[in-house]
């Protein structure tokens, strides 16, 4: 497809929805809705659901990092949320996402993992970090990442008797200090769109995830789609993703 | 050791001597593989990738075929010895997620759409690691699918840029790369000056990024003269 029809039925669809390149679909976000699990959210932008859920487990810390708790980030594209969506073990696009996701929180320094640590080299908290697709319709890794990150923020740490986990009792909430938040940027033409939905994906080929801290630093990038970009772009679409992370970080403060 | 402990710059030098924005090494070879249509060895100084293409070949199973052009797969894989702590042997989410970028990396230099229902496959093995393996493996697969004769709209250069302490640095090996405050893997088109791959992890403002991708965009450059080097050796 030519990228000026591209562009223009982009505007179109835009247009019916009443929403500019440059803005979010409506945003929901519901923590803890997840009774069995230390934290959760469910997110929707616009059609979007996902739901993230951490749970917390003992395990042995990697080799590298004796002192520090281990984070885990996976995903799944259930065959509910998509026709397009096969049950089986996780496929390229969902592996893709949540080591986007995972990149985003753990070069944060999101958590403080090495309050993690129960007894070193020995035995520490895993964080796993399960992210559910409920319903696609676009921009997923912007609904993972955000979910994510409001899960981790309301998780509690279980209090342990010994080697036992009592699970309906806890001991503090998970140490978070950061809170990144991803923005996907989009370029069709010359012109640049963040949240797509799933009938724009359809004819986007060049995007770049960027997970913004706090603080304004990048922490993570991943170039995604068909399409080659200038390093002007490049540079276009991170100034967009630090500028728009903000609206959704006053959504979670 | 915890990341950061490591002291990687001594008196203005990197751990292995070399200058911040000084690449290492560089090696590269054609037709390393006879069997295959083409292939390439490419080594970062102790980094070693070798890459070989087969095809465009028939596809199959059929519904796997696309009359509007073909398709690239790409597999990029470590060899269990190529580290230091043995890698279990067959694909993890790590090798999943590079072959997939490795092959957008790729897919736009090549002119698919002449080769309906075929295939071409790049195959990307890491035979050593230190540091900087998948655009060592990008570098190789770009000369080997150019020696295979497929055709290519421009090479596809690539290489790493980061920042350890305060430094912003060029070519990271494997102490680097794990130590780094941050690091970039950029793939290049460099005559049309287009980015192919671009992924980041650490910790970076935006006029850090801007002069990395400076860096990065320059030394594609130089890999792009070695790489037309060795082209033209081979086929001279």
């Amino acid at each position: 497809m030519s990228e000026e029809y591209a562009i223009d039925l982009i505007e179109t669809w835009r247009k019916l929805d009443g929403r500019k390149l440059d803005e979010f679909r409506k945003i929901e976000i519901e923590p803890n809705i997840i009774k069995n699990a230390e934290g959760s959210a469910h997110v929707k932008l616009g059609g979007t659901e996902v739901i993230a859920g951490v749970k917390l487990v003992l395990g042995e810390p990697f080799a590298d990092t004796p002192n520090e708790g281990v984070l885990i980030v996976n995903a799944e594209f259930t065959p509910l949320a998509s026709p397009d969506f096969e049950s089986g073990p996780p496929g390229e696009n969902a592996v893709e996402l949540a080591r986007i996701v995972d990149r985003g929180i753990r070069e944060s320094k999101c958590i403080k993992l090495e309050e993690l640590c129960i007894e070193p080299e020995k035995k520490v908290w895993c964080v796993f970090i399960d992210i559910h697709i409920i319903n696609h319709q676009g921009n997923l890794i912007d609904a993972a990442a955000l979910a994510s990150v409001v899960a981790l923020m309301n998780a509690k740490i279980p209090k342990l008797d010994g080697e036992k986990i009592i699970r309906e009792e806890f001991e503090r909430q998970l140490p978070v200090q950061y809170k990144p938040v991803t923005v996907t940027v989009c370029k069709v033409k010359d012109k640049f769109l963040i949240d797509p939905t799933l009938e724009d994906e359809s004819v986007i080929q060049a995007k770049l995830s960027v997970a913004v801290r706090d603080d304004g630093k990048v922490c993570a990038m991943q170039k995604q789609g068909k399409e080659e970009l200038n390093v002007e772009d490049l540079e276009k679409m991170i100034d967009i993703a630090i500028e728009k992370s903000e609206e959704i970080r006053k959504l979670i403060r | 050791m915890a990341k950061g402990e490591i002291k990687l710059m001594v008196n203005g030098k990197r751990l292995d001597g070399r200058l911040p924005e000084q690449l290492r090494d560089i090696e590269m070879k054609l037709g390393v593989v006879s069997r295959a249509d083409g292939s390439a060895m490419v080594r970062f100084g102790n980094t070693i990738a070798v890459a070989a293409v087969y095809g465009p070949r028939e596809l199959y199973p059929r519904y796997l075929q696309e009359s509007r052009g073909g398709i690239l797969r790409v597999r990029y894989n470590m060899a269990p010895f190529s580290v230091t702590d043995r890698k279990s042997p067959g694909p993890d989410r790590r090798s999943v997620e590079i072959s997939k970028v490795i092959r957008l990396a790729l897919e736009p230099v090549i002119f698919l759409g002449e080769f309906p229902k075929a295939t071409i496959d790049v195959f990307v093995e890491i035979l050593q690691a230190d540091g900087s393996t998948r655009v060592t493996g990008i570098n190789a697969a770009s000369l080997a699918l150019a020696s295979a004769g497929i055709p290519m709209k421009d090479m596809v250069t690539a290489c790493s840029v980061g920042k350890i302490g305060d430094t912003l640095i060029l070519d990271l090996n494997g102490i680097e790369d794990n130590n780094s405050e941050a690091d970039i893997s950029f793939a290049f088109m460099p005559s049309k000056e287009k980015v192919t791959l671009f992924q980041m992890d650490g910790n970076l403002i935006t006029e850090e990024i801007k002069r990395l991708l400076e860096v990065a965009k320059d030394a594609c450059k130089k890999i792009y003269e070695m790489q037309k080097g060795v082209i033209r050796e081979k086929y001279r």
